[in-house]
Order: structure tokens, then C-alpha cells, then sequence
């Protein structure tokens, strides 16, 4: 058996007086990547499914529909792609916030004095590290193939992405709160909001040639401007106006995400 | 030096009036978890909170740790109030809770690291603190590996180290020791003990352990349906709510007669004759056996044998509720 004596320190920050937001969102967002950064084969086989889906999905696109895309139908669809892994990874995220329910992990969360803000918001930035790495991995598959790279235009493309992911992460994280009781509700409803929004956004087939209610409908999408921002933004048209549609698509949907999100974070405990 | 305020000498740790918790499950039915608790914990004390199934222990320290607000009554944790000053409360407490409080896809050092971070330790105290509570505990070999790895006793292990981590003066645990076998439950009870002494925490643990509260706690509180209903040291208990008692075997012919004998000592209660041994309740066992035994001979009854039972803390329960504690371990309190 050995003998306990915990090391004796001078009390660092012991008297803090108040806490620092941005230091609790620091822990919060750090131990959120570490599972991430440790495991790295998870990480490198989360970045080889939109690959995947890339090759694919992308010779029927050009097959069936070729005649449609000006400047070839992978300066099309690679942008498409990006905003899915976005979609798909972001929306998913709250699965692991109802994991940390059941186990009590997020209670022990609560107990500390981070705030609970912090709780949300360091989960919801976390989101932009993986979409970081699957985006630049597409990027360096693509390119050789017929793919034209406007470096200025797809940086700010993935920083477009990256504030729409927090938005949606925050969705999800908030809709995981929602339904922490009854989580089966959880996938049920990150499905039934999925695909509508994923389709009329023109994200995977354009809806040019779609019914016009559809066309209506997309208009009512955040996503279509997003889609429409990146494509434009690949294409290396910056100043473009749809550009700017995009990022107001993107900060709105972040600050509502932001906001509600960290009001069910308030009220997680109950 | 413990890393949160410590608190002043004298000072009430934790006071509550007349807590209650009502969960409104569905229309028609409201469970009333807690009904009315009022406590008072002094700086140093380690209390035992002791209840069956669904007594509202956890319900009372999810109130006391700010996780869930009273329906009403008030609670004043660490000098401040539990609804209008959570964070201050929260600064001051450490908390172990039934669930395991680490992630599953995280590492167990990370995770222990982070908590010492999260509570304002540098990292590098916080590594340190970590390393020795992991080797204390015997999970240094597991400092790599996931959580979800780890077996029910190694994850209660880390609950527990993660709660004492950043060496609060006021620690919560519930059931700290559940899972553990008995080599783990003595190896943990002797480093909260020892760490008590060292940072003169206040423990406030509740448990299923009848063993465990009686030579543990200085003091055991007695929860059922939701209410205080004994609150005193293990020993005081079991002297006013059970007492001792007296088996003593004699000829059938006899049985009569000792039962009155028995029935005369001082503060004899519950006289029973079984077969050829009667058995009494009486304050003191060792002191009125002897007693007993000189009346029975005056008496002309010869004792052929005699035994003391001293009471357990389950006797106490009984004697409180009727109901036993140990027949309770399978399923919800009777309602
Ligand atoms: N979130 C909740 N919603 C509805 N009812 C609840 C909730 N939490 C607890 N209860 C009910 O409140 C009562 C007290 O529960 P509590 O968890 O405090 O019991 P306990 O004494 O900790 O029991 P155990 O020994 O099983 O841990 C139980 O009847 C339980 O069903
Ligand atoms: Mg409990």
C-alpha cells in the first residue's frame, strides 16, 4: 500500500475573483480534441468517408447529368462535399454530449466552476479542428484531378464553413439537451431535418432543373446560400454577392445556434 | 494548501432549512424525493447519509452541489446560498456522484489532469497531483488507457480521485465505494481518511455499506421516503434506537419464569420467548447479563447458556421503520 500525501502548493489561482471565460472555453475545447488528437486512426477514417463518398457518387453525377456543369462537374461537387462532411459531422456531434449524460460525465462537468456557457461554446468551437483536417485532405485528393485550386477563395471558403459548423454543432449540442431524456429522439430528429435541408439546398443535385415549389423552398435554406457561397468562393470569385449571402447565412445561423444552445445549457442540469 | 477558499474554523459547512424536491414525472404523479430535510454540518465532520433504494440521498447532494434547484426551503453550502450564488458554491466543493464523472473516450490521466486544471491548479501541480492520487489508488498502470476500458471498480477509483483532485474542503460522495471489493474499499477508505486529516476536509458521503457508516462516519444521518429520520453517532444510535440484547437459553421448564426475571431489568424492552431462549432489549448488554444471570440464580433457574448481541445499524433502520435495509438491496424502498 502506498502512502498519499498530495503535493503542497502555494494556492495559484486560488482567490481568483472571477473567472475567465475564455480560459474555461480553453479547457473545455481541449479536452473535447483530445480524444480526437489521441486517436488519430478514428480521425484519418472520419477524413477517408467523404473520400469515399467523393468517388462514388461523383463519375454518376457527371454520367447522368454532364451537360449541366460549365467548368466540369468536380468543381462543382467538391464543394458539395465539403459542406456535407460540415453538415454531417456537426449535426452528429450531440450524440457524444448524450453519452457524457448517461455516464454521469457531464454532471461531474456541472459541478465544476467552469461556466456553462463555456460548456457549449468550447464543444461547439471544437467542431472547426476535424472539419479543418477533412477539408484540406479533400482538397489535396482533388486537386490533381481536374479540380482548380483559388487558394484566397478556399480559405475563406473553410472559415465559412468552419462559423457555419459552430452554428450547426451548437443545433446539436442544444437538440441533445432537449431530448436527453428520451435520447432515442435525438437521431429521429437530426434525420427528419437532415435530409430536407441537404436536398433543397442543391447540394448534391442541382435543383435548376427541380419543380419550382423547390426552388421556393430552397430559398427558405440557410444551407443553399452556403452551398452557393462555396462554390462561388472555389471557383475564385471573392467578391462575389452570393459570397456575402454565405456569411450571412453562416454568422446568423452561428449566433442562433450559440443562443440557444447555451440557454439548454443553462437548464442541463435538471 | 488546498487550491479552492478554504473555510473559516467555527463556521457552519452546510445548513439547510426545511429542503424539499419535487420531480413532476407525469400529470397525475409527482414523486416528492425530498420532504423537508433540515442538516447542520460543522467544519471537519464526516457524515454518513444512510437510506434505502430511492430514499433521496442523491436528490439531497444534487441539491447541495447546485445541480438541481429545492422546490423549496433553503440550503446554505460552504457560506453561500445554493440558488443565488451557485458558482460561489461550486468554487468551494468537490463532488463524486453516482454516475462515473470521467468521459468514456477519454484517457484516464487526461481526464484527472484536466480536473485538477479545471479547478485552477498550473498543470504542472496538476500532473503531480494526479500522479500520486493514481498511485495511490492503484491506476497508475491505467494513467493511458480509455475509460471505456477500464473495469466498474478501476472507473469508481477514478470517480473518487478526480473528486479529491483539487483537495476540496468540502467533498460530496455518493456512494464512493459501490463496485469496489474489499481490498479497493479499504485501500479508498484509507486514503479519504488520510486526506481528510491532511486538507481537514468535511466529507459528506452516503452509502449502502451498513459496515462502512458504522466505522467510517463520526456520524450517521438516517434518510427514508425523503425525510431525516435518525441523526446521530453510529453508537448513539444503536443505544436509544436498538439497544442490546440479552439471549439466554434455560430447561423449557423454566421459560416463564426468566422471561419475568428478564422482563425487571433496567430499561428491559421486548421480552420473547422462542423455543427454550428468551431474548430482551436493555440499554447495556455487558452490565445486565451478569444481572440477569445472579437474579436467575436466586431464583433457582439454571442458565445453560448466555450470549450479548450488540445491535448493527440495520436494527437500528428496523427498529425506525419496521423494514430492513439488507432485504432492500434489490429493488425500490416499499412504499
Ligand atoms: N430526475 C428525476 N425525475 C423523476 N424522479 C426522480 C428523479 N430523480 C430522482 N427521482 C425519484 O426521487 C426519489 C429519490 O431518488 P434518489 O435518486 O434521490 O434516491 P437515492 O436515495 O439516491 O436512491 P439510491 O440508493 O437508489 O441511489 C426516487 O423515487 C426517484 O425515483
Ligand atoms: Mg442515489
Amino acid at each position: 500500500m502506498t502512502t498519499l500525501t498530495l503535493s503542497a502548493t502555494s494556492t495559484p489561482t486560488s482567490t481568483q475573483p472571477s473567472r475567465n471565460l475564455l480560459r474555461d472555453i480553453r479547457i473545455v475545447m481541449t479536452r473535447e480534441l483530445k480524444p480526437v488528437l489521441r486517436d488519430p486512426f478514428s480521425l484519418l477514417f472520419g477524413m477517408i468517408q467523404p473520400l469515399i463518398f467523393l468517388a462514388l457518387f461523383g463519375p454518376l453525377l457527371s454520367g447522368s447529368m454532364g451537360g449541366t456543369f460549365g467548368d466540369g462537374v468536380w468543381q462543382w461537387f467538391v464543394p458539395s462535399i465539403l459542406v456535407m462532411t460540415t453538415l454531417f459531422g456537426t449535426s452528429t456531434t450531440g450524440a457524444n454530449l448524450l453519452f457524457e449524460f448517461q455516464t454521469g460525465a457531464h454532471e461531474r462537468m456541472l459541478v465544476t466552476p467552469l461556466s456553462r456557457s463555456s460548456l457549449l461554446i468550447g464543444r461547439a468551437l471544437k467542431e472547426m479542428v476535424p472539419l479543418f483536417g477533412q477539408a484540406v485532405i479533400v482538397i489535396a485528393v482533388m486537386t490533381p484531378f481536374a479540380f482548380d485550386l483559388h487558394l484566397g477563395g478556399a480559405l475563406i471558403g473553410l472559415a465559412l464553413l468552419a462559423v457555419f459548423g459552430v452554428g450547426l454543432g451548437s443545433f446539436s449540442y442544444a437538440l441533445a439537451i432537449a431530448v436527453r431524456k428520451q435520447d432515442w429522439m435525438f437521431w429521429v430528429v437530426q434525420q427528419t431535418f437532415l435530409f430536407p435541408l441537404m436536398i433543397l439546398s442543391g447540394m448534391l443535385l442541382p435543383l435548376e432543373t427541380g419543380p419550382g415549389w423547390m426552388r421556393v423552398a430552397s430559398k427558405f435554406n440557410p444551407l443553399s446560400y452556403v452551398v452557393d457561397a462555396e462554390r462561388t468562393l472555389f471557383s475564385g470569385d471573392v467578391l462575389s454577392s452570393a459570397v456575402l449571402w454565405g456569411w450571412v447565412a453562416a454568422i446568423v445561423t452561428a449566433a442562433l445556434g450559440l443562443t440557444v444552445g447555451i440557454r439548454a445549457m443553462l437548464r442541463s442540469a435538471d | 494548501m488546498s487550491v479552492v477558499e478554504t473555510l473559516t474554523e467555527g463556521e457552519i459547512v452546510i445548513s439547510t432549512r426545511a429542503l424539499t424536491r419535487d420531480f413532476v414525472v407525469s400529470r397525475t404523479e409527482t414523486v416528492h424525493a425530498v420532504r423537508g430535510i433540515s442538516l447542520h454540518v460543522e467544519p471537519g465532520e464526516l457524515v454518513a447519509v444512510l437510506g434505502p433504494n430511492g430514499a433521496g440521498k442523491t436528490t439531497t447532494l444534487r441539491m447541495l452541489t447546485t445541480l438541481i434547484t429545492p422546490t423549496s426551503g433553503t440550503a446554505t453550502v460552504a457560506g453561500f446560498d445554493v440558488t443565488t450564488q451557485p458558482s460561489q458554491v461550486r468554487r468551494r466543493i468537490g463532488y463524486v456522484g453516482q454516475g462515473n464523472g470521467a468521459g468514456h473516450s477519454q484517457r484516464v490521466g487526461d481526464e484527472l489532469v484536466g480536473q485538477g486544471v479545471i479547478y485552477g491548479l498550473d498543470r504542472r501541480t496538476a500532473k503531480l497531483r494526479a500522479g500520486e492520487l493514481l498511485e495511490a489508488l492503484e491506476l497508475k498502470d491505467l494513467a493511458q488507457r480509455k475509460v471505456s476500458d477500464l473495469s466498474g471498480g478501476q472507473r469508481r477509483r477514478l470517480d473518487v480521485a478526480m473528486g479529491l483532485v483539487h483537495a476540496p474542503s468540502l467533498l460530496f460522495l455518493d456512494e464512493p465505494s459501490t463496485g469496489l471489493d474489499p481490498q479497493n474499499r479499504a485501500n479508498l477508505w484509507d486514503h479519504i481518511l488520510r486526506m481528510r486529516e491532511q486538507y481537514a476536509m468535511t466529507i459528506v458521503l452516503t452509502t449502502h455499506y451498513l459496515d462502512e457508516a458504522d466505522s467510517m462516519a463520526e456520524r450517521v444521518v438516517v434518510v427514508d421516503h425523503g425525510e431525516v429520520i435518525a441523526d446521530d453517532t453510529a453508537d448513539g444510535l444503536k443505544a436509544t434506537l436498538a439497544g442490546d440484547r440479552l439471549a439466554v437459553t434455560v430447561a423449557p421448564g423454566n421459560i416463564t419464569r426468566l422471561s419475568e426475571l428478564a422482563g425487571k431489568l433496567p430499561g428491559a424492552r421486548e421480552v420473547i420467548a422462542v423455543g427454550d431462549e428468551v431474548s430482551v432489549r436493555v440499554a447495556d448488554g455487558p452490565a445486565a447479563l451478569p444481572e440477569l444471570v445472579a437474579a436467575a440464580q436466586r431464583g433457582g433457574v439454571p442458565i445453560a447458556a448466555a450470549q450479548v448481541h450488540r445491535p448493527t445499524l440495520d436494527d437500528v433502520f428496523l427498529n425506525l421503520t419496521g423494514r430492513s435495509l439488507r432485504e432492500d438491496s434489490n429493488g425500490k424502498a416499499a412504499r
